[in-house]
């Protein structure tokens, strides 16, 4: 496998944890009870934090420095999937979100934890363990607000259905597929996607929503080689607002 | 003046957690382990959470220790090599967890599957189990929010991982 195939792989994973870890940091001091704008903080906090993991690792790679990379790309530049640039939107969307796209990560870092490359195997070890507590944190409030009233549940079938699309798009092949495949890095984005479903459909029954037939939704790709929606540049532009004032400063 | 491993693990249990100031790093479980080659020392440290921001501080705090004591030829690694568990906190550090007021995590053998291991952390005020988790995230990345049922008064648990 190429260091390009590689770099493919770790920058869309680093992408995806900084723009959501941005995303969810806007919940900090706006969450609709205490203890959930502290998780929402922690879970931004936590994704950040491995998102520089992964700039790291990217920078050992001869990439430039984590924070250039982080702070000085435009939007076509960046390979998160455009699940995780949406705005924060209703508490039931972010909620929603915050499920299907962790319980996406975990089967990644599950699976990138046996990669041979031990740098990367090392840090999906680390992170393993501590997205589990996100996708906990995110089963007990699925299944809490879908089986409390009318309304709520209205509302979280509602969100499952405008995140379906843009989730699948987390899952957008790769063009190393299937380097990844032969090198058995991961068994790539297709076996993460058939475990997702599985996965996500047992709590969603347990929540009483409704999945609507699989082959019905069409997933929302691009993102991963910098087709983005309207959403991403704002985003950048505000997370970069204190670096471009002062590159130098230190915080 | 040459140093043994033990030596510097001693000399290090004065390097305190910054954000618990009761708890050594080596009790931690953070110091995995030290090397020493001819008059060249090496700690290797592994972080706690991977956006812990006090590791930067943890790092300094141990260079800081080693000057102090005249060990000036070493390295200070932060890495990934040793994955940190809850369960690597030392039956000392744990004590001194629940002194501060911090439920101590319960051993898990890295079978977490659900959240019920947090369910019912024992209170550190009263000691009793009748207890509530009221979120699995507090004011740092380590540490989860309960509520006793048993003396009303809430408080902080250190989390399994």
């Amino acid at each position: 496998m190429t260091e390009e195939a590689l770099k493919d792989l770790l920058y869309k994973i680093a992408d995806d944890q900084l723009i959501l870890g941005h995303r969810n940091s806007e919940w900090t001091g706006m969450g609709p009870l205490l203890e959930e704008d502290i998780a929402f903080s922690s879970m931004a906090q936590d994704k950040v934090g491995s998102s520089l993991a992964f700039y790291t690792l990217l920078h050992d790679l001869g990439e430039q420095e984590p924070d250039t990379v982080a702070f000085t790309r435009n939007a076509e530049q960046f390979h998160n999937c455009q699940f995780v640039e949406l705005p924060i939107g209703e508490y039931n969307f972010s909620l929603i979100r915050h499920f299907l796209f962790d319980h996406a990560e975990l089967i990644r870092f599950q699976m990138l934890a046996e990669c041979p490359i031990e740098e990367v195997a090392q840090v999906a070890k680390k992170l393993k363990g501590e997205v589990k507590y996100h996708v906990m944190h995110a089963n007990t409030w699925i299944k809490q607000l879908s089986n409390a009233n009318e309304e709520a549940h209205t509302r979280m079938q509602e969100s499952l259905n405008y995140a379906l699309p843009y989730a699948l798009g987390i899952f957008e092949p790769s063009q190393f597929e299937n380097d990844f495949i032969e090198a058995g890095i991961y068994p790539g984005e297709k076996a993460i996607e058939t475990k997702w479903k599985e996965n996500i459909s047992k709590i969603l029954t347990e929540a009483g929503l409704t999945l609507p037939a699989w082959d019905s939704i069409e997933a929302v790709y691009g993102g991963r080689y910098g087709k983005h929606t309207e959403h991403l540049q704002p985003l950048l532009s505000e997370m970069t607002e204190v670096f471009n004032v002062d590159p130098t400063a230190d915080w | 003046m040459k140093h043994s491993k033990e030596d510097i693990l001693s000399l290090l249990k004065e390097v305190k957690d910054p954000e618990i100031p009761v708890i050594s790093l080596v009790d931690l479980g953070v110091i995995t382990g030290i090397e020493i080659e001819g008059d060249h020392v090496t700690v290797n440290m592994t972080p706690t959470f991977i956006g812990c921001p006090a590791m930067d501080y943890m790092k300094s705090d141990v260079t800081e220790v080693l000057n102090k004591h005249g060990i000036t030829n070493h390295t200070v690694n932060l890495n990934l090599k040793t994955t940190w568990s809850s369960d690597l906190i030392s039956t000392e550090g744990k004590q001194a967890l629940k002194k501060f007021g911090l439920a101590p995590p319960p051993v898990h053998g890295n079978l977490i599957e659900d959240l019920d291991i947090l369910e019912h952390a024992e209170c550190p005020n009263c000691d009793s189990t009748n207890t509530t988790l009221k979120s699995p995230f507090g004011p740092t990345l380590c540490r989860s929010l309960h509520h006793c049922n048993n003396c009303g008064e809430a408080f902080e648990s250190f989390k399994p991982i």
